[in-house]
């Protein structure tokens, strides 16, 4: 059979959540590309739970739309529910969460991969990645399928989800196929371990899917989103996606249920030894929390739309890898889902994964150029995580071919530098889930924020067009100086202020103040203070609550900015790429064994890696002054 | 520009009774912090307007309290050991005068310093030939060793455990927090501000406690509870007046003189002992003296090492077999006392009444003749405490107090921390807020028990709460 070679610049592996951003954003920023995957009607699956967002997730999302991606445009066109969440706590951990339809959000998606200038999408299974030697320094050089198709590539990068060797569970049921009985892509892991990456198998589950018809929904409290809906994207206009919404509900299990999964547990894969790969603590299967959690008498459910056109139902807080018969018998046991129909059984999936300290930041392979990963395969869980993932791997890998320096966003700019500063740096041992309590700077960190954190990498790049980016400035303009105007605006303690005082419950005024001192009292907004404002022109929503937050919490917001000026000089000290561990003296063996195996980029790097202390710290900068010098 | 640009102090001299303490200040606002605590005997005279390399007479004051005479050396960058503006301050010495001096420094903005951490700035600003920096290196790596040895080696027991479970609760309430923040759906806050103030509160108190016990001076009577005992007019009190090297004790020949406990806290070849000398063991009908005897006993059960003191010119009697009681579990000295008068219980003798009543353990019971009037065996006696203690025999007791400033510091910036979260739960601010500073809170107590964070709080989330799908 003649060989078929083709020539691009990019080539992505798997059109899930991570390689559709990496595709865009390496098509986008002028490069050839083309994406794998195993099923083009699959593209952007949601093979798991309806929702993009959440508490952290929403940041994620949020933080990709700055950076110029695609999710939270999709999310806002295809939404079928949005709400915000903690909005009684404080502007930090406010976080967007929508429900999608799911056949909706994948149409779309498809939609603009295939009308995306410079990206071909492809169906076809990559089972091999392509290397030379050159200088004793390996580089990627294109992909081979399963057809024998070669495809000559500057980069590749590597975004197969769930898929590698992939096998689900449903208690003795044993089937080798990816997510929704997708093929499972079988070739590719030995490919990667011959090419020397070190991998490792994770595992995930999801729950049983419900025919809505056989739900009794009057036994559960309903779930409504918001009156009015927030867009994911700083470029979607409020207005244009104001819709009725549909429910989801609530309800729980029982002790009953209980029982059914307690006398089961020996039929149950996990407990019975038979998956080998680590699962993640924070979406455990209802087997896991019963064990676990014994005392707790019940555990919530969350029924969920799957989408408008079906009626299909998702049964939150329920996954399990159970037999089908027990999966019936303890759903059967929860009020509402008594004549439950199930349309999919819960599984649990087993997959091959690399081990992320084989990465740099930038996400590139540290032991092969133009090597890119992203998205599960990194060993993280999540649509967000993944896709934050791809936008940075297809940006860096964008950037390796142009020849310009790749991108590294770190801990104190942005959620996605927390989380992949964590999965390089870190050991996971487990799904990696982005959580706020993760986030060191979260102060900073804020949702409402990501435009004016990373809309400039973002242009710099070329994702983020240059009018977007001028909205952004002057937004940020006009935020600074309403902040100055309010520091400046002096109060002074006369009777018609502490009258104004009086009514609204706020102590009274000894001396004057300004009105900036003001706003930080908890009774006192910038809509209140309108009244003895007089100077005060109308400014949008988004300026108003920038000051108000900026104003308002203060304190903490410098106080976060000082750790952080602490932080970026850590981060400033580099390691050399060739550093010799064994030469420095004095470093502890558990020390020095873990920076030979992670080979940090920076000091700041070195010393979050668990098992090297302040100590082994102090010494590195010794020994690294002298390597400077030399 | 230095790499560091905050303020550190130590004490430079070594932490013994010598002549003069000296406290070092090194970093931008070493001349500021300086300035704070120090009066010059001219009252124009600032410590910020003076020349590099000067030296100024006068006093150190924390606020209006008068702390010491001194001498103040002031180098300015880059012409000094670290090459930052560096003020030395030379003190009459005594661990207390240095160690109160130093806090009076740390009060107004220094940090403490790192073990090795000057030599550490001298070398990364430049100061030391590159040649040096293997024994840079090995200095910041064996300070570091003896720091930790020495830090926990120094908190034991109670204060560890109290330490400990203190860090767990913040721990707990941070991971309820932020599961709620990361799972709203599943965890509710509702009621939880009552909750969080009485828990800090409680915390605060407790910190607050441990920080009296460090200020109280128990800090440098740290040393080995050694208890005396023996029966009346055996010769307990002269052996302490020789040992405190003044007329303390009332040494009469009328049995039962003392009839308190008296203590006292001294060095021995540098090695701190709190005496305590007790009222004799004996049957007694004497309501005040009955008091001193029951005091004794129950000093003798917490002591570190126990002073036998028996009259070798008087039959040994049921008192002695209560004190050889004692003697089955403590690290004990037995001195055969008295050696100046007729001798009627021989060392012989001795030995053998204590291996029938102590047991295995009177076989390496050191056994001292001493004669306390004519100070005879003396020197014997303080040679084998010393043995004992280098041996590692005997220790450190296991009261609830800090040993070191470090540990003080650390507990000072917990509190500070968890008075922050109390500032916040009166300003009614949302719950994320309150984990911050409790976050804070934690990773200073964990500095007191040698603990990082780590990944303490995603387990603790995940092991306490059930979260999510």
């Amino acid at each position: 059979m003649p060989e078929i070679r083709e020539k691009v610049d990019v080539c992505v592996v798997g059109a899930g959540h991570a390689g559709c951003e990496a595709a865009l954003a390496a098509a986008r920023m002028g490069l050839e590309t083309v994406i794998f995957t195993v099923s083009v009607d699959s593209i952007a699956l949601m093979p798991c739970n309806p929702n993009i967002g959440g508490s952290s997730k929403g940041h994620l999302v949020r933080e990709i739309d700055a950076l110029g991606g695609e999710m939270g445009k999709n999310i806002d066109k295809t939404f079928i529910q949005s709400k915000m969440l903690n909005v009684s706590k404080g502007p930090a951990v406010h976080s967007l969460r929508a429900q999608a339809d799911k056949s909706d959000y994948t149409r779309e998606m498809r939609r603009v991969l295939e009308n995306q200038e410079r990206l071909t999408v492809k169906q076809a299974e990559v089972c091999e990645i392509l290397a030379e030697e050159k200088d004793g320094k390996k580089y990627v050089t294109g992909v081979k399928t399963f057809t024998g198709t070669i495809y000559e590539a500057k980069a590749v990068i590597l975004c197969t989800g769930t898929y590698l060797n992939a096998r689900c569970l449903c208690g003795e049921a044993i089937t080798y196929t990816g997510p929704n009985g997708l093929q499972a892509a079988t070739h590719l892991t030995k490919s990667l371990h011959d090419l020397g990456l070190e991998m490792r198998r994770f595992k995930t589950g999801t729950p049983a899917r419900m025919d809505k018809r056989s739900i009794d929904f009057s036994k559960m409290e309903e779930q409504f989103g918001d009156e009015r809906v927030i867009p994911f994207s700083f470029s979607t206009d409020p207005d244009s996606i104001q819709k009725d919404q549909v429910s989801c509900w609530l309800t729980y299990t029982n002790e009953e249920t209980h029982n059914i999964i307690r006398a089961n547990l020996d039929r149950s894969p996990i407990y019975a030894g038979i998956i080998e790969g680590t699962g993640p603590r924070y979406c455990p299967s209802i087997e896991d929390k019963v064990v676990k959690f014994a005392d707790k008498e019940r555990h919530q459910v969350f029924i969920e739309p799957e989408g408008i056109y079906t009626n299909e139902m998702y049964v939150g807080g329920m996954s399990s890898s159970l037999p089908e018969d027990v999966q019936l018998a303890m759903y059967r046991t929860v009020p509402g889902l008594e004549n439950c129909k199930i349309v999919r059984n819960a599984y649990a999936i087993e997959y091959d994964c690399i081990n992320p300290r084989e990465l740099y930041a930038t996400l590139e392979t540290k032991s092969i150029c133009g090597l890119f990963c992203g998205g599960q395969f990194n060993g993280s869980s999540g649509y967000e995580e993944a896709a934050a993932q791809g936008i940075i791997a297809g940006i860096n890998a964008a950037l390796y071919c142009q020849g310009k320096e790749q991108i590294v966003i770190d801990r104190s700019e942005a959620y996605i530098g927390v989380l992949i500063d964590d999965l390089v740096t870190k050991e996971n041992f487990e799904p990696y889930r982005m959580m706020t309590s993760r986030a060191e700077y979260r102060l900073l960190l804020r949702q409402d924020n990501a435009d004016m954190r990373l809309r400039k990498i973002g242009y710099e790049v070329g994702l983020v067009s240059e009018q977007i980016y001028r909205t952004t400035v002057l937004k940020k303009e006009s935020i600074d100086r309403e902040v100055k105007r309010l520091k400046e605006t002096p109060i002074g303690a006369n009777k018609k202020i502490q009258e104004f005082l009086a009514k609204h419950e706020s102590s009274a005024l000894k001396t004057g103040t300004s009105l900036a001192e003001l706003m930080c009292r908890p009774e006192l907004s910038y809509e209140i203070l309108s009244e003895i404002d007089s100077e005060r022109k109308p400014l949008p929503a988004d300026v108003i609550e920038q000051v108000e937050i900026e104003l308002k919490y203060e304190g903490y917001i410098e106080r976060q900015l000082r750790q952080v000026e602490q932080y970026k000089k850590m981060e400033k000290k580099k390691i050399p790429e060739n550093l010799d561990y064994d030469l420095v003296p004095s470093l502890r063996i558990e020390a020095r064994q873990k920076l030979k195996s992670f080979r940090p980029v920076s000091v700041g790097q070195a010393s979050r890696i668990s098992g090297v202390s302040p100590a082994d710290i102090s010494v590195l900068l010794v020994y690294l002054e002298t390597f400077r010098t030399r | 520009m230095t790499f560091y640009s905050d303020t550190i102090a130590a004490i430079a001299t070594a932490m013994s009774d010598s002549g003069i303490g000296i406290i070092r200040i090194s970093g931008e606002e070493a001349i500021s912090i300086a300035n704070k605590i120090f009066r010059s005997v001219n009252p124009d005279k600032k410590l910020i307007n003076v020349k590099s390399h000067t030296v100024h007479y006068g006093y150190i004051y924390d606020g209006d309290k008068f702390l010491d005479e001194v001498m103040v050396i002031v180098m300015k960058s880059p012409r000094s050991y670290t090459t930052e503006d560096t003020v030395e301050i030379n003190c009459h010495g005594g661990v207390l005068m240095v160690n109160r001096i130093l806090e009076a420094v740390l009060k107004y903005g220094a940090r403490l310093a790192e073990p090795g951490e000057f030599t550490k700035r001298a070398f990364l600003n430049g100061r030391i030939d590159l040649s040096k920096a293997e024994a840079v290196i090995d200095i910041i790596h064996s300070k570091n060793e003896f720091a930790l040895q020495a830090g926990t080696a120094q908190l034991k027991g109670s204060v560890s455990n109290a330490v400990k479970s203190m860090r767990e609760r913040v721990l707990y309430e941070i991971a309820f927090i932020e599961s709620a923040l990361d799972d709203p759906e599943h965890i509710s806050l509702d009621g939880f501000h009552e909750r969080i103030s009485a828990t800090v509160k409680e915390l605060i108190s407790e910190i607050s406690k441990l920080i009296d016990s460090a200020d109280n001076g128990k800090m440098l009577k740290e040393g080995i509870n050694t208890v005396i005992l023996g029966k009346p007019n055996a010769g307990k009190s002269s052996l302490m007046n020789i040992l405190v090297g003044e007329e303390k004790a009332i040494v009469t020949n009328i049995a039962g003189t003392t009839r308190d406990i008296l203590e006292e806290n001294i060095k021995l070849h540098g090695i701190g002992l709190n005496i305590i000398d007790t009222a004799g063991i004996r049957e007694t009908e004497d309501l005040v003296e009955k008091i001193g005897v029951e005091r004794a006993l129950k000093c003798a059960e917490k002591a570190d090492l126990v002073i036998y003191v028996v009259d070798s010119s008087v039959p040994l009697d049921d008192s002695d077999l209560a004190i050889m009681d004692f003697m089955k579990t403590k690290k004990s000295i037995v001195l055969l006392n008295k050696t100046d008068l007729t001798t009627i219980v021989t060392e012989e003798y001795l030995k053998e009444i204590l291996l029938d009543n102590v047991g295995e353990a009177a076989e390496v019971l050191p056994i001292i003749k001493t004669s306390t009037k004519e100070n005879i065996g003396i020197d014997v006696f303080e040679n084998k405490i010393k043995e004992m203690f280098f041996n590692g025999e005997i220790s450190f007791n296991d009261e609830v107090y800090i040993t070191n400033l470090r540990h003080k510091e650390a507990l000072m910036d917990a509190k500070k921390s968890l008075i922050m979260v109390q500032r916040s739960i009166e300003d009614d601010m949302p719950e994320d807020f309150l984990s911050i500073d409790l976050m804070s809170a934690y990773a200073s107590l964990g500095m007191i028990i040698g603990e990082e964070v780590g990944e303490d709080l995603v387990n603790e989330i995940f092991s306490k709460f059930c979260m999510g799908k």
